[in-house]
């Protein structure tokens, strides 16, 4: 880790990089937003930004779950509460009984409710509202690994399993005929999906981890015709975003997330005219 | 270890699958098939024998169980009975392959997924996100042009007019070739100039690969000028064979009345 600071400190000529915090936050800046920007592209052409908000706001209620059941580390409880919450809600929307959308919500409000019954019960919710917002600044080496890890782990499904994801995606009767095996694709994908929001979620926030999820990818949707053209577009606007949101944030002292937010939201904005001018 | 396993890309596969087109050796039955959704019943005892090499047309009112009967051929929805596929040369029992080309193909507007990502999608393990495999692409390129779909290998599958899309689906369910071609309302949303071409192309196919094929539709000009078996549905198989006969039975005069061209859709 300090050969990584070392060289940090020599290739960056700021002033803000002599802070270990904000070497800690760039790091992670440099493998979340990535990260985002691959997974954002499958959650955008699926339509499942509402299902990806919805795991975020389970992130309460996994933590309250732990913290009832007296479990020391509520990260994994978490975890478990997210990937099972994933895994239901994707099976029950397989049975068509109701709107997507209306499920989802139901499902997301029940849970956030739950967790913040649970957690406020006895006047301890200040303990917790720091999730909503995240605070990159305080993330730890250790933390960093985990999120590399996760982040390896994600290029190696994209590897073997994209095609498959997509074909799924365009239409899953298709697939079907094809023999692909879409009730693993989808829960497979739901599974990973709530693994990175939960790993991500104390750094970025409850509140605006869906942008940060959704944003790129659609802005590379709005200047891309193929597949290579919206990765490529989604990987590098969130990964722009995030730097200069960083940067950006130390010197005016704003919340980090929130201002890489607004920036992604700009480009999505450009890239929206841009994208119109084009097809014309 | 991943370079050994896009080298041994199933490509290869794929190209055999279409040199050797099927045969005509084949036997496929379909034996009591039945579809329950709780209380009702939405298909009932449905036999049905296919011959390979002939179009078989489904015909029926709204709702009569057309999409279920495909669906529950492809094996999308549960259901009872059973397919049964031989080889007639030795009697055993092999693997059904199915083309299936769907009725709605929805994709919305500006989705960044061209014809090749799509094509590439069912048949190569490339990742598409990735790159683009010169190999993959003249080989799908080989396969839209059975049916004059080449030049639209870069296009956004989004952009595609109806008649484009129908082609490009086809190209993708007969890759590799089939035992089996299900075309659920093939032509909705499709104008005059466009049906017209796909009928020849079906025509085509069914001379050229020997295909067993199977359609839905409502279009009775097709349907007598194309089909050599037609079934007409309503929960169960009400009537079949030939259009002439199926035509004139009592059924479907009640179903689709006496002049029932005014019914053709």
């Amino acid at each position: 880790m300090n050969i990584l600071y070392d060289i940090m400190e020599k290739i960056l000529p700021f002033s803000w990089i002599e802070y270990n915090f904000m070497k800690n936050a760039l790091l992670a800046v440099i493998i979340i937003t990535p990260l985002f920007g691959i997974l954002g592209t499958m959650i955008v052409n699926n339509r499942m930004a509402f299902f990806s908000d919805a795991l975020g706001h389970s992130a309460l209620t996994g933590i309250a779950l732990g913290a009832l059941l007296g479990i020391a580390d509520t990260d994994i409880s978490m975890i478990i509460y997210a990937v099972i919450f994933a895994v239901l809600l994707n099976h029950i929307k397989r049975k068509k009984t109701l709107s997507t959308d209306t499920l989802i919500s139901v499902f997301s409000s029940f849970s956030m409710a739950m967790g913040l019954v649970i957690l406020s019960k006895g006047g301890n919710f200040a303990k917790y509202s720091s999730l909503l917002v995240g605070d990159i600044l305080s993330i730890t080496a250790r933390e960093i690994g985990l999120l590399c890890l996760i982040f390896i782990l994600t290029i190696l499904y994209w590897f073997f399993g994209f095609n498959k994801l997509n074909s799924v995606a365009l239409n899953i009767s298709l697939a079907k005929s094809k023999n692909i095996k879409s009730n693993i694709v989808e829960t497979s994908f739901c599974i990973l999906m709530a693994v990175i929001v939960m790993l991500s979620i104390k750094w970025i926030g409850i509140l605006i981890i869906n942008a940060l999820l959704t944003l790129p990818a659609a802005a590379g949707r709005n200047i891309s015709s193929n597949m290579r053209e919206y990765h490529l577009f989604s990987i590098l606007i969130s990964i722009f975003s995030g730097i200069t949101g960083l940067v950006l944030s130390f010197y005016l002292g704003t919340a980090t997330g929130p201002t890489v937010v607004i920036i992604a939201a700009s480009i999505f904005f450009i890239t929206l005219i841009l994208g119109t001018l084009k097809n014309r | 270890m991943l370079r050994a396993f896009f080298k041994k890309d199933i490509i290869e596969e794929h190209k055999k699958g279409c040199e050797n087109p099927a045969c005509g050796q084949h036997c496929l039955r379909i034996k009591d098939m039945s579809v329950r959704a709780g209380e009702d019943t939405i298909i009932e005892n449905v036999n049905m024998h296919i011959h390979c090499g002939k179009i078989t047309v489904i015909i029926g009112r709204n709702g009569a169980g057309k999409t279920t009967l495909i669906k529950a051929i492809l094996g999308e929805i549960k259901h009872s009975g059973k397919i049964e596929f031989t080889d007639l040369k030795n009697e055993k029992a092999q693997d059904l392959k199915i083309g299936y080309v769907p009725q709605h193909f929805n994709i919305e507007k500006n989705t960044p997924v061209s014809v090749y990502d799509m094509f590439a999608g069912y048949i190569s393990r490339t990742p598409v996100f990735f790159r683009k495999s010169r190999k993959v692409y003249d080989f799908i390129k080989g396969r839209l042009r059975i049916f004059d779909a080449q030049d639209l290998i870069d296009k956004r599958v989004c952009d595609l007019s109806g008649g484009e899309m129908q082609r490009v689906l086809l190209a993708i369910a007969v890759t590799p070739i089939p035992n089996l071609l299900l075309l659920d309302e093939p032509v909705s949303g499709i104008d005059k100039n466009g049906m017209e071409l796909f009928y020849k192309n079906i025509q085509m196919l069914k001379e050229k690969f020997d295909l067993a094929m199977i359609v839905v539709s409502h279009d009775f000009e097709f349907v007598r000028k194309y089909a050599d078996y037609v079934i007409l549905l309503d929960k169960t198989i009400l009537k079949e064979g030939s259009f002439e006969e199926v035509s004139k039975s009592e059924d479907f005069q009640t179903i689709f009345g006496r002049d029932y061209n005014e019914y053709t859709l």
